[in-house]
């Protein structure tokens, strides 16, 4: 029994690893643009983040996850997401690539607003280009003062995805809770966890290296 | 015509007139000390000549080379604006190093940067051309030209007393030591004229004499240099001419010692005073 909840376990963490990392692969970079807006001298697209920000934040994950499953298919008279478990993924990472843009936008703009003004104009008297100053001076900085919040970010999704559950994608909570439903098992649940843990925790030595990586200077 | 010369500089930040016909000159080789109390518009001139603040008039011209003019469209080019500020140099308040750069590396990045894109704008670069001689030979011999720039920049911080602080980053470097790096990567690009804004205001008593000693030295060698400062008696020592700003305009300028030991304006004589208190 342990060996085919384990491959069950396996096979769902496939699943939640998939949404995790396709939701960074997409989620990085757009919350990174979202940010750039939010900065940006144009009031209207200021404003117009600004709100999408607050809806998406403002909102559960898991309703929108809802909606964004069903409501093509409501809306439009067929469902866009095919209705087997790659449609489910798709649908899943497109809900979570919205939602955590909008986070990693804060973030980032925190990021980029954190580096002194200073910094900027030491590049400028000195003849930068702005792409220089951009990529030789604010970058790093921004990039480390990032990663503390990024990582609370990242480790809140990775327990995010077991949210894909109630679109019946099958990842990893729906594969240890199957077994309680049709063996009354409970350990498996626990087990469950366990790979929760192990995943969270391979990351958060991941990022206490980059953290230490960056410490050389402040 | 003097090496440099402001005109009739305006700087307007919204309804507030933070500097109001301003107009003065330098020559070559000396050294030029502006004093006056906080938010008498002494920082935002520097910025304006360092083109980190566009005046809303007057005409800036350096050794004939009119930089900037009000009258003029000034909708330019970035590579235009950069090519202008190298004739400044600027030492901030706050240093400003970077800070995941070593001091060696803060003081060679933009000579570096600069000698890499040389290649592409060596047809427009003519003026304040520091680096065309580097330039023409790029192609030829890379590794030689950044080991230059590398042995140039040992030499400046030699030159500020760092030579065992090179290899140091900045959180690791005290006050005074970053502020003396700051003046080297200043000096890298070799510019006209060096400004200095409060170079000594971030840091403690105790630490400013390093800095001072250094730009006296510099003024030895005639470095061409505005001074921003609160330190009286060192711009009285070491500046070959003083400007005292009030409320955006100039109020008196002249000789260090006859304005600072016998000032005429009755608000310069005021703002000594409370120098003389100690305060």
């Amino acid at each position: 029994m342990f060996w085919t909840v384990t491959q069950s376990l396996l096979s769902g963490l496939g699943t939640t690893f998939e949404i995790f990392l396709l939701t960074l692969l997409f989620a990085l970079p757009a919350g990174l643009i979202l940010a750039l807006g939010t900065i940006s001298r144009f009031k209207p697209l200021r404003m117009l983040i600004q709100v999408i920000v607050w809806i998406i934040r403002g909102t559960p994950l898991m309703l929108q996850l809802i909606i964004i499953f069903y409501g093509p298919g409501l809306w439009l008279g067929h469902n866009i997401w095919s209705g087997n478990e790659a449609g489910r993924v798709t649908a899943t990472v497109v809900a979570f690539t919205i939602n955590y843009a909008c986070y990693f936008s804060v973030i980032f703009r925190g990021g980029i607003e954190g580096v002194p003004v200073g910094q900027r104009e030491a590049g400028q008297v000195l003849g930068m280009t702005k792409s220089q100053i951009f990529f030789k001076v604010t970058l790093l900085q921004m990039i480390k003062r990032v990663v503390p919040p990024m990582s609370n970010e990242i480790i809140t999704l990775v327990k995010d995805t077991s949210l894909a559950r109630i679109i019946a994608a099958y990842e990893l909570t729906f594969a240890g809770y199957s077994f309680m439903k049709s063996a009354g098992l409970t350990w498996p649940l626990f087990y469950t966890g366990v790979f929760y843990l192990v995943f969270v925790g391979v990351l958060t030595l991941l990022f206490n290296y980059i953290e230490k990586k960056l410490g050389y200077f402040k | 015509m003097s090496f440099l010369e402001v005109e009739h500089i305006e700087k307007h930040f919204g309804r507030t007139k933070v500097l109001r016909d301003v107009s003065f000159s330098l020559e070559e080789g000396n050294a030029l000390a502006i004093i006056g109390s906080s938010g008498s518009g002494k920082t935002t001139l520097l910025r304006c000549l360092n083109f980190l603040e566009k005046p809303n008039a007057g005409t800036i011209t350096v050794k004939g080379e009119k930089l900037f003019d009000s009258g003029q469209n000034n909708r330019e080019r970035e590579k235009d604006l950069r090519k202008k500020r190298l004739h400044f140099g600027m030492v901030f308040q706050s240093f400003n190093l970077f800070p995941q750069y070593t001091a060696l590396e803060n003081v060679i990045l933009a000579e570096k940067l600069l000698a890499q894109s040389s290649k592409d704008i060596s047809a427009n670069y003519t003026a304040a051309d520091i680096h065309i001689a580097e330039q023409q030979n790029f192609k030829l011999d890379k590794k030689k030209i950044m080991s230059d720039i590398e042995e140039h920049g040992k030499q400046l911080l030699d030159r500020m007393g760092l030579s065992e602080r090179m290899n140091h980053y900045p959180h690791q470097l005290s006050g005074g030591q970053q502020q003396r790096v700051a003046i080297a990567r200043a000096l890298a690009l070799k510019p006209d004229i060096l400004c200095f804004d409060e170079p000594t205001s971030a840091l403690d008593p105790e630490l400013t004499g390093e800095v001072l000693k250094v730009i006296r030295s510099l003024a030895e060698q005639k470095t061409t240099m505005i001074i921003v400062t609160h330190e009286m008696a060192f711009a009285r020592d070491v500046s070959d001419r003083i400007i005292f700003m009030d409320a955006g305009v100039i109020v008196e300028q002249g000789d260090p010692k006859q304005v600072i030991d016998n000032p005429k304006e009755e608000r310069t004589k005021q703002f000594l005073s409370g120098y003389a208190q100690g305060f």
